[in-house]
């Protein structure tokens, strides 16, 4: 019997934004990446487009991270260098670098703006891809770190956070003046979401250079409720709220490496089994989770996640 | 289609008994049309009514049972698309593979592994629910012996896997007590699985090539009186098992489309262990009432369980740990006191901090219905007053010599109230849980 599928009726569609900037574009990228677009929930080919994939941001650092030998052990031999580092996450497969500038925070060597900004340029040198740099996550100095970044990679059309509800005026109006994109972060709330788009916006920022970042958790952290944020933001920007159509971001990495159930070692809990894999699969089951639920830039620390999600993605695109 | 609320109130006996639940035949009737009564609960229905009603009002997906207590295993009954438009309620049970070529030595060590599969976190306990038995070359009666061994040796509800009528058939009978789901039925065997799940009221498995054959098969199960059916619409490649899985349940929650209006079976096809639980996680997210893996090692299934907790864990009902002092390490009567709400995430987020600290503590963990810090402020329900009350009743006065406590940064607000009412100290620890180490290192190291 022929079974008359269920196709729902969008009005609107997800926003696109375009990362990076080529020679020809002012920049020195190799190529840019774009994500959005979405006219339908997550892969769903049969009623809508779903124009371009998600894709993998590898984190990379610009000090030597406090991360578990197990996952450390991948950048052995570039970690504290993080031009190298940069061009090992693009072997692994990243579409995108994603880096944090650590160093900045006054606790963990307080870098200078300039220096922070030095770093960025010789990490633009170093590879091909388009950037995402966030700050410190200490709000002073990272006021005064990212506009020397964002000045010193003009041209280059990076994705820049983190812009929150009580401190997003500096970055937007870098972004603003140097061309890039910026990250709004909201904390689990659809409506602060909507808020700071609406601020940022206000300060005549394009909401085609905003990506939502709804703050994630990880697996078996928290992770349903951001999964629900999610999918009403999806539903949102389908539905034609123009001031939730913008494409999402998800840290991943950083979640769920922080999860007890990624470090713990075997002896420790021995019902839990190897760390090993279940440090990469709680790391890729997380992404795949958020990628269920509309993520569009995803990222992630561990080469085998990667491959894992990247794989993951590839399949989920095939019509 | 379904009916409207009046269409039913037309057909019932309008005596407002209430004894169907709902306080008049009105509101009984708008609770059927929204799939949320059943209509064997009105004691004086006319047969002729239950003849009319009886598919409208059913629920849009049927519950099915698998197996028998205390591992039955209950899926369906679904009502939204979106866990955010009410709750997923009854999670997709995990199924472990099992060929039947194994040997006595091999298929003990699988079992073996199987049913250690169980798993404690945050203070709940996973397990997997399933063992599908598939017929890997042999006969009916070594399938039927094969079946029976593993029967006997774990107490999982058990799917039967053969195309063969003559194998299912022999394995039915020799397991049939233990309600096992027979997978399944093709076009090629209808009518001799139906006679079998009819034999045995067993679930059966409805296995066409595509949405279309797996629908007119679930239909002639329907008509031959085999209620208990699950759907697998036959693909395997997992955007075409994602789209198979949600047209099944917009067509039944949406459509009321009957022919489809059952719990859904997925089975992986990745090879690698790590893929086949990536590939998994996307049926558990999307609607998935059972899916079948082949891997048995547990840092592998404990992501899958684990995030099946996590999509069918109710929005409206956060999961709440026991308020009560808990020793993190092996706390002393000198160790550190820290406060929070007795909100899982929040609990387990805090413990995982203080864990991290490497310095022993307490962690006393107030009632606040399952609330997080700063939502259980709001509601007064994580006040001066109510810690005071559980520093009382948790007796840490007893377990600890000092008489300090660290309340979350956020709720500093509380402190002065906090130390009249104990007359503690009370030290403002940082607004995030992800600040502990730093704080604990800074206070407490030796």
């Amino acid at each position: 019997m022929p079974v008359e599928i269920v196709k729902e009726r969008y009005s609107s569609k997800v926003g696109t934004i375009t990362l990076g900037a080529t020679k020809e574009q002012g920049g020195t990228r190799t190529h840019t990446v774009t994500v959005g677009g979405d006219s339908t929930l997550p892969f769903l080919h049969f009623e809508g487009e779903v124009p371009n994939p998600p894709v993998v941001a590898i984190e990379i650092c610009d000090r030597v991270p406090e991360w578990n030998p197990s996952l450390l052990e991948h950048y052995r031999d570039v970690v504290g260098d993080p031009a190298a580092w940069a061009q090992k996450a693009v072997e692994y497969g990243a579409d995108l670098i994603f880096l944090r500038l650590s160093s900045a925070d006054p606790e963990l060597g307080d870098s200078s703006p300039e220096k922070c900004a030095d770093t960025v340029k010789k990490v633009l040198g170093a590879v091909g891809v388009p950037l995402i740099v966030v700050g410190s996550g200490v709000d002073d100095k990272d006021n005064i770190v990212l506009p020397a970044v964002a000045e010193a990679a003009a041209g280059e059309n990076l994705l820049m956070g983190i812009a929150e509800q009580d401190n997003y005026k500096t970055l937007t109006a870098a972004c603003m003046v140097h061309k890039h994109n910026i990250i709004a972060l909201s904390p689990i709330d659809i409506n602060i979401c909507k808020q700071l788009n609406i601020l940022i916006n206000e300060m005549n920022m394009p909401l085609d250079r905003i990506v939502i970042d709804p703050s994630v958790g990880a697996l078996g952290y928290g992770i349903e409720y951001t999964y629900s944020i999610m999918e009403r933001i999806r539903l949102g920007a389908l539905q034609g709220d123009r001031m939730l159509a913008m494409p999402v971001i998800c840290g991943i990495g950083y979640e769920a490496w922080r999860a007890k159930e990624a470090n713990a070692p075997v002896s420790d809990f021995p019902g839990w089994g190897d760390q090993k894999d279940r440090s990469i699969l709680w790391e890729a089951v997380t992404a795949s989770g958020f990628i269920q639920a509309g993520g569009h830039i995803i990222i992630m620390r561990h080469p085998e996640a990667v491959k894992l999600v990247k794989n993951n993605i590839k399949q989920l695109m095939a019509k | 289609m379904g009916l409207t609320g009046l269409d039913i109130y037309k057909q019932l006996p309008k005596k407002n008994c209430g004894e169907c639940g709902p306080p008049t035949c009105l509101a009984f009737a708008m609770a059927l049309a929204s799939g949320k009564a059943a209509l064997e609960s009105c004691p004086y229905v006319s047969d002729a009514a239950k003849e009319n009603l009886g598919a409208a009002s059913a629920p849009p997906i049927r519950l099915v049972k698998i197996g028998t207590a205390p591992n039955e295993v209950a899926i369906g009954d679904e009502t939204v698309i979106f866990r955010h438009d009410k709750t997923f309620f009854h999670e997709t049970g995990v199924a472990i593979l099992v060929g039947s070529d194994l040997d006595d030595a091999a298929l003990d060590a699988k079992i073996a592994k199987i049913n250690d599969l169980k798993f404690e976190r945050v203070g709940l306990k996973y397990t997997v629910n399933l063992v599908a038995i598939k017929q890997v070359g042999g006969g009916a009666d070594e399938y039927a012996a094969f079946v029976k061994k593993v029967a006997d040796k774990t107490s999982l509800a058990l799917i039967l896997m053969t195309d063969s009528a003559d194998a299912m058939g022999k394995a039915a009978e020799a397991v049939a007590a233990r309600k096992p789901l027979l997978y399944g039925a093709t076009v090629e065997n209808l009518d001799a699985m139906l006679a079998l799940a009819k034999k045995h009221t067993v679930p059966l498995t409805i296995h066409g090539k595509d949405l279309d054959e797996t629908a007119a098969l679930a239909e002639k199960a329907s008509a031959a009186g085999v209620k208990d059916v699950i759907l697998d619409a036959g693909q395997r490649e997992t955007a075409k098992v994602l789209v198979a899985l949600t047209q099944c349940r917009r067509l039944a929650i949406k459509k009321k489309f009957r022919p489809l209006g059952f719990p859904t079976i997925a089975v992986t096809s990745e090879e690698d262990p790590l893929a086949e639980i990536v590939q998994a996680s996307v049926y558990v997210a999307k609607y998935a009432s059972i899916v079948v893996i082949k891997t048995d090692v547990k840092e592998q299934v404990l992501p899958l369980l684990t995030l099946r907790q996590n999509v069918y864990t109710d929005p409206q009902k956060p999961i709440q740990v026991e308020a009560k002092l808990n020793a993190v390490g092996a706390a002393t009567t000198d160790s550190p006191v820290y406060v929070t709400t007795n909100f899982s995430l929040t609990y387990y987020t805090v413990e995982g901090e203080v864990s991290a600290s490497k310095i022993p503590a307490w962690i006393l963990s107030v009632g606040t219905d399952g609330t997080s810090v700063l939502t259980a402020w709001a509601a007064g329900k994580f006040t001066s007053e109510s810690i005071a009350a559980a520093v009382k009743s948790s007796g840490v006065e007893e377990k600890v010599g000092h008489r300090n406590i660290i309340i979350p940064g956020y709720v500093a607000v509380l402190s002065g109230k906090l130390g009249e009412l104990t007359g503690w100290k009370v030290l403002v620890g940082p607004r995030e849980a992800a600040g502990i180490p730093a704080f604990a290192k800074q206070r407490f190291s030796a």
